[in-house]
């Protein structure tokens, strides 16, 4: 007999779709999910790879979240920014990092970036753009410095620089004007910042503010909220009722017993 | 109109002072016809975390029910309380399995953590987290709410404040709603005790 | 395709469809606050198509006349030449009555003039807010077609809904069980204003740039202009 209480395998699972099928038939409609609009990119510099990302996650045409976080870990040496639906960008990143992980233990070697790529584009392409993830990978390994994308249908480029989202557009001007070969660490951080923050305020679906990973030999620099070239005014009046303001009818309380002392640790 | 609206909800989670709130309207409707109007939507996971379940009415009480299988398994094999942050994981991995075929839900998660530190979580319907430091909504109301919680919302409120910020956001915004409102129900999750509360509204 | 059903296709087939939207949503916001002998017009100069922006300055309310402001929002085109047509209007009046035209007369024009073109509508919300005869501030709003309404604050455009709750919260005091309502002072209203707009930009991606406030009161109208969110 099957067990009652059984624990998922993993993978897709489709249960409900009969039932989503003829809701939808019904004429209801099916909603939005989160997506993150975004402007990203990735460029390569002297001595290794830099990713920049912008902090705005859209439902619609309302901001979802002003201050996400769209660069995600892969690997210690690896990290990857994120464009599409925000579900499948942050879980399809966690699967293949935690794949990664597995593969590191089995092995005993760093991971290179191309398998990284390799694993997400082998993926992507088995839900024929159904899982809409575009990615921004870039790491260093025993290859060296290496930036790639990967389309939601599961292409990929090998790039010297990129941008994805909404915002790619505006991105990819500034990168087209400037960006060179060998660049400074501190030029390629301004680049970087100056192409995300051109996708800010360009683009209605990029805002808020800039974060940049910069990815060298051994070593990883994380700069969330690099620039905040949004930080919102000051209200004019505080908005603090007064106690009792509002009218309520019944009320419950449910008291803790708080123990003295140090609870013993179970965790 | 979509399947989220079928129903109709409004629930709005915030942060105060060493303390969280979480809110939701209580009216169960089939469209613009109201079946309901005590409709429970906020439901508790452990003593100091409350999950709250806005879109369609069937799935709101399914995955109580699978959250409730899941919370208590976890309790089993852990020997402890799931933390709030967990939870969020949870949750929102339960409904990315069904990402081709979703629950019409998006969830909010509000909660004190083991050091009683305020945590509240937003989610989409499948399963994108969103974990701010100020206040999350979800349900029909949900651009009324985020209105009101843009204005009226400050940090640093003592428990008794943001009971007032936040049934005030609740009740406002649902009165500009047509697919919730009808009562309101507030909880104020504290380190010492957990406040409930029926909030007097228009029923209308 | 076989060669019969090939033949039948073209038989039966109709000339193609092209289809023709002549609307737009150019996004903004606009809000009025009605006080006992002021009124307060409030909106956003962003105008934007989808995920671009097309200006950052262009404005949306207009002084009609000196008792008389009207903002409107959804599509600028249909807004600028409704705008247009009424300023022409009201000067026609001018000239044929011999005196400014009352706010309540403005209302019922916009009105007529809206619905003249009830099958092919301005698209186009309008908030109309200036002072009365006896020198009390009035806010009418309009839906595309014409009908309209007394009121005494209003949000229209893509964050009227974030916007809207909080006035009825803090200009009409609903929801709220306190007896000493405080009056509306002009300083209270602009500053309900601006932290609706400040708010409304955080959360909806077609509010920013600049907030244009015009303030009505019995000697005249003024303009105050505030930068908001660029992003």
């Amino acid at each position: 007999m099957r067990a009652k209480a059984e624990i998922p395998k993993g993978g897709f699972n489709f249960d409900n779709y009969r039932r989503n099928v003829f809701l939808e038939k019904q004429g209801l409609g099916l909603p939005k999910a989160i997506k993150t609009g975004t402007t990203i990119i990735g460029i390569h510099f002297k001595d290794g790879i830099i990713l920049g990302a912008d902090t705005r996650s859209t439902n619609d045409t309302i901001v979802a979240n002003k201050n996400c976080k769209k660069i995600h870990y892969l690997a210690p040496n690896m990290y990857c920014a994120g464009a599409g639906t925000a579900a499948d960008t942050e879980q399809s990143n966690a699967l293949i990092s935690s794949q990664l992980e597995l593969h590191r233990l089995a092995t005993g070697r760093q991971s290179r970036v191309i398998t990284a790529v390799a694993m997400l584009k082998q993926m992507l392409f088995r839900y024929q753009g159904h899982v809409s993830a575009a990615l921004i990978i870039g790491g260093y390994d025993i290859s060296g410095p290496s930036l790639y994308n990967v389309h939601p249908h599961g292409s990929s480029d090998k790039l010297p620089f990129v941008a994805m989202g909404s915002g790619s557009l505006a991105a990819m001007a500034i990168l087209e004007s400037r960006w060179t070969k060998d660049l400074e660490r501190d030029d390629a951080i301004e680049l970087a910042k100056d192409a995300i923050e051109a996708g800010i305020f360009n683009d209605l679906g990029s805002g808020s503010n800039v974060d940049i990973n910069i990815i060298e030999k051994d070593k990883v620099e994380i700069l969330k909220n690099y620039a905040k070239p949004n930080e919102r005014a000051v209200k004019e009046q505080s908005y603090k009722y007064k106690r009792g303001a509002t009218a309520y009818l019944k009320e419950y309380v449910r008291e803790f017993i708080v123990t003295e002392g140090d609870a013993m640790d179970i965790s | 109109m979509s399947i989220l609206e079928y129903n109709g909800a409004a629930i709005v989670a915030m942060m105060g002072k060493n303390c969280v709130a979480i809110a939701a309207d209580k009216r169960l409707g089939v469209q613009l016809m109201t079946v309901s109007t005590n409709f429970q939507k906020i439901f508790p996971a452990t003593e100091k975390c409350y999950i709250g379940l806005a879109g369609l009415a069937t799935d709101v009480q399914t995955l109580t029910e699978r959250f409730r299988l899941k919370i208590n398994m976890y309790k089993l094999r852990e020997e402890r309380e799931i933390e709030p942050r967990t939870l969020s994981h949870l949750v929102s991995t339960t409904l990315y399995e069904k990402r081709f075929s979703p629950y019409f839900v998006e969830p909010v998660i509000a909660g004190l953590d083991k050091n009683n530190q305020p945590f509240i979580c937003g989610m989409d319907l499948i399963g994108c987290r969103d974990v701010p430091r100020d206040f999350v909504v979800s349900g029909t109301a949900s651009e009324s709410l985020l209105g009101m919680c843009e204005s009226l919302w400050e940090p640093d409120l003592e428990p008794e404040d943001l009971f007032e910020t936040i049934s005030q956001t609740v009740l406002n915004a649902v009165d500009r709603d047509c697919l919730s409102g009808w009562g309101a129900v507030v909880h104020v999750i504290t380190p010492e005790r957990v406040i409930t509360r029926n909030l007097k509204a228009r029923m209308d | 395709m076989n060669p019969v059903d090939f033949y039948n296709e073209t038989l039966t087939s109709v000339p193609t469809e092209h289809g023709f939207y002549p609307y737009e949503s150019n996004g903004g916001t606009a809000l009025a606050i009605a006080g006992e002998d002021f009124c307060v017009v409030a909106s956003d100069t962003r105008q934007s198509n989808g995920y671009l922006i097309n200006a950052r300055y262009a404005p949306k309310a207009f002084k009609m006349s000196e008792k008389a402001v009207l903002a409107n929002s959804v599509f600028a085109a249909d807004g600028n030449a409704l705008v247009r047509r009424l300023t022409q209007r009201i000067q026609w009046y001018k000239h044929s009555h011999e005196k400014e035209i009352s706010i309540t007369a403005l209302a019922q024009l916009v009105s007529n003039t809206l619905y003249y073109k009830r099958f092919f509508p301005f698209y186009t919300q309008v908030l109309l807010g200036g002072i009365d005869e006896s020198g009390a501030g009035v806010v009418y709003s309009f839906d595309p077609v014409g009908s309209y309404g007394l009121e005494v604050c209003r949000a229209n455009g893509t964050a009227s809904a974030l916007i809207q709750p909080f006035l009825d919260n803090q200009v009409e005091f609903k929801n709220v069980q306190f007896d000493d309502k405080p009056r509306m002072t002009l300083d209270r209203a602009i500053c309900i204003a601006k932290d609706a707009f400040t708010s409304a930009t955080e959360r909806d991606i077609y509010t920013g740039d600049h907030l244009e406030i015009f303030i009505i009161k019995q000697d005249g109208i003024t303009i105050e202009s505030y930068p908001l969110k660029k992003d």
